[in-house]
């Protein structure tokens, strides 16, 4: 009876990762079957023979390099701005009790809930005679303010767990407040600070409403939007569009492996956040 | 005694800037990105702002929303928007209970298979959407030939152009992708209750179902309700995938509200009534969240 259950609970977490996988599997083997073969063996599982060329030719004769550089520019500095900015207002949050602080909170719960989808286009307009439209910088403000919230709320749980005895220790020894913050609390949160890159890195990295509504060329296109246009303008060339596709998993994953331990903890801080 | 020594004025003030000083940065652009464009965007439902045409920007009074009434696709896409969040977050919740469950035994490779299990949560959304339109596409994907050898279609068709099945499209690829999100949250829920209630009850001699039905349960139900509640508006308001499988369509049987909304704004450039569907859906959401409110208040009541 129970070597039943142990078997039946093994089959269902094997059913479990083929689901999660499938999709990704399917994407990997139509990227590296030759045209050829694409519709003749179509549902096979694996093509009889595989090919690099659709890599090759995505490499080397496309835009996904450029989208992808991009992508990474975009992500990086929304991640570290973000992050700064949040490091210092978790740290408020997290270590003064001042009049504004629900309000404050609270704030930074609403701009989680509403629909950012409602401010694509007030936003084109705002932006639009800045010069912030059709630019990497745009994108960059864009994405920070809206990642802002969330890595405030991670960053405000890292500090809460590092114990406050340690800068009270420093302060009494002649440290100033912000000589305590950045010399013994920023080195213990470093993992956290990390993980909050990583999640904001990743957001960022699957953006495409505001992306795609700001964004007008070829040259300034994100990786979605590239993608995106490639697919609307080449819908026959699927081994090319899946080849890009794995270059599009290969950053978030590695961000996935490097945050993995602290999905908890970014999950219920976020609370509302994908 | 004397009185504690008043500090001077400007340490009292350094004091009660200090917080702010530390937050500032992060909510001067949170202000300047996110609250100045949506009261921006509330005078745009009143306003005639196409960006194609140069003499719009007139007031429009209430237009916008006289046109919303009689508009067909939006009356569809308050039905669809119903039906997408509904059956995306319970199926969602489904699964990654059941997932959370299987995962909360220990056994050997639990770490590796949890990362494997939660990958599809890294995978960027855009992607999650191409992905999952190509596995529906008879060409190149297997899916519809799978669900014609088991008799689920009548022929091996793609089931994001029949206007009948389109919906389920997008839901597939948001419970895909959303699954790790409740599994990972429940996981932790479940990972904090007290082993020794398990120890007493199997002491008791209670079976599995029992342990589960009045420890788990209870323990799960306030994660899952807070969980939930929160995880409809994220859903309602999730257009990505939507917009990269059916853009709505076909004949706006995938249309939800907030794609609506982007469709307008980003197609047809008609930024005044984007807006002013845009505040239909924000009223609607704090009709919601009001709701829940209210329901939390009698349930508080209740248990007095």
């Amino acid at each position: 009876m129970r070597a039943i259950g142990t078997l039946a609970h093994r089959l269902a977490i094997l059913a479990y990762i083929a689901f999660a996988l499938f999709p990704l599997f399917w994407l990997v083997k139509v990227s590296v079957t030759p045209n050829d073969l694409l519709y003749s063996e179509g549902i096979r599982l694996w093509p009889s023979r595989t090919t690099f060329e659709h890599f090759r030719f995505v490499l080397a004769h496309s835009d996904f390099p450029l989208f992808f550089r991009n992508s990474l520019i975009v992500s990086l500095a929304t991640a570290f701005v973000a992050t700064a900015l949040a490091g210092f207002a978790g740290y408020a949050l997290s270590r003064f009790a001042f009049r504004g602080k629900l309000t404050v909170s609270g704030l930074l719960l609403v701009t989680q809930m509403f629909p950012l989808v409602m401010l694509v286009a007030p936003i084109f307009k705002l932006l639009s005679p800045l010069g912030l439209t059709n630019s990497l910088t745009g994108l960059v403000v864009v994405y920070v303010a809206f990642n802002v919230p969330f890595a405030c709320f991670l960053m405000q749980s890292f500090f809460d767990g590092i114990p406050r005895d340690l800068e009270e220790a420093a302060m009494i020894d002649g440290a100033s407040r912000f000589g305590a913050f950045r010399q013994i609390i920023l080195p213990l949160t470093l993992p956290g600070i990390a993980a909050t890159v990583g999640f904001v890195f990743t957001a960022a990295w699957s953006e495409m409403i505001f992306a795609l509504m700001l964004i007008s060329s070829n040259e300034k296109a994100t990786f979605p939007v590239g993608l995106l246009s490639f697919v609307s303008k080449f819908s026959v060339d699927f081994g090319q569009m899946m080849a890009a596709g794995v270059l599009a998993l290969i950053p978030a994953c590695l961000f996935f492996l490097l945050i993995q331990r602290y999905l908890v903890q970014g999950l219920t801080a976020g609370a509302v956040k994908g | 005694m004397t009185p504690a020594p008043r500090r001077p004025f400007l340490q009292r003030l350094g004091d009660r800037a200090e917080p702010w000083l530390y937050s500032a940065p992060a909510l001067i652009v949170i202000a300047a990105v996110m609250l100045v464009p949506l009261v921006v965007g509330i005078s745009y439902a009143f306003r005639d702002v196409q960006i194609l045409n140069p003499f719009s920007g007139g007031f429009v009074g209430l237009d916008h929303f006289r046109a919303l009434a009689g508009d067909k696709a939006f009356r569809v896409a308050l039905v669809n928007t119903f039906w997408w969040t509904v059956l995306t977050v319970l199926i969602q919740l489904l699964f990654g209970l059941v997932l959370a469950l299987l995962l909360d035994t220990p056994f050997r490779g639990r770490g590796i298979a949890q990362a494997l299990v939660f990958l599809p949560w890294a995978v960027p959304t855009f992607l999650t959407g191409l992905n999952w339109a190509w596995l529906f596409n008879p060409t190149i994907g297997p899916l519809p030939h799978w669900l014609h050898a088991l008799g689920l279609l009548a022929e091996p068709s793609n089931i994001l152009s029949d206007p009948n099945l389109a919906l389920w499209g997008p839901i597939t690829a948001a419970v895909w992708w959303g699954i790790p999100f409740f599994a990972i949250t429940l996981l932790a829920a479940l990972q904090s209750i007290p082993s020794d209630l398990y120890e007493a009850a199997a002491i008791d001699g209670a079976n599995p179902f029992q342990r589960f039905w009045s420890i788990t349960l209870p323990f799960l139900a306030p994660v899952i309700a807070i969980t939930v509640l929160l995880r409809t508006v994220w859903v309602a308001n999730f257009t990505d995938l939507i917009i990269v499988m059916t853009g709505g369509g076909p004949a706006d049987r995938t249309q939800t509200v907030a794609s609506y909304i982007f469709t307008q704004a980003f197609k047809r450039l008609d930024f005044g009534y984007a807006s002013a569907i845009s505040l239909v859906l924000l009223f609607l959401l704090l009709a919601y969240a009001l709701l829940i409110l209210l329901l939390r208040q009698r349930l508080i009541d209740r248990d007095k």
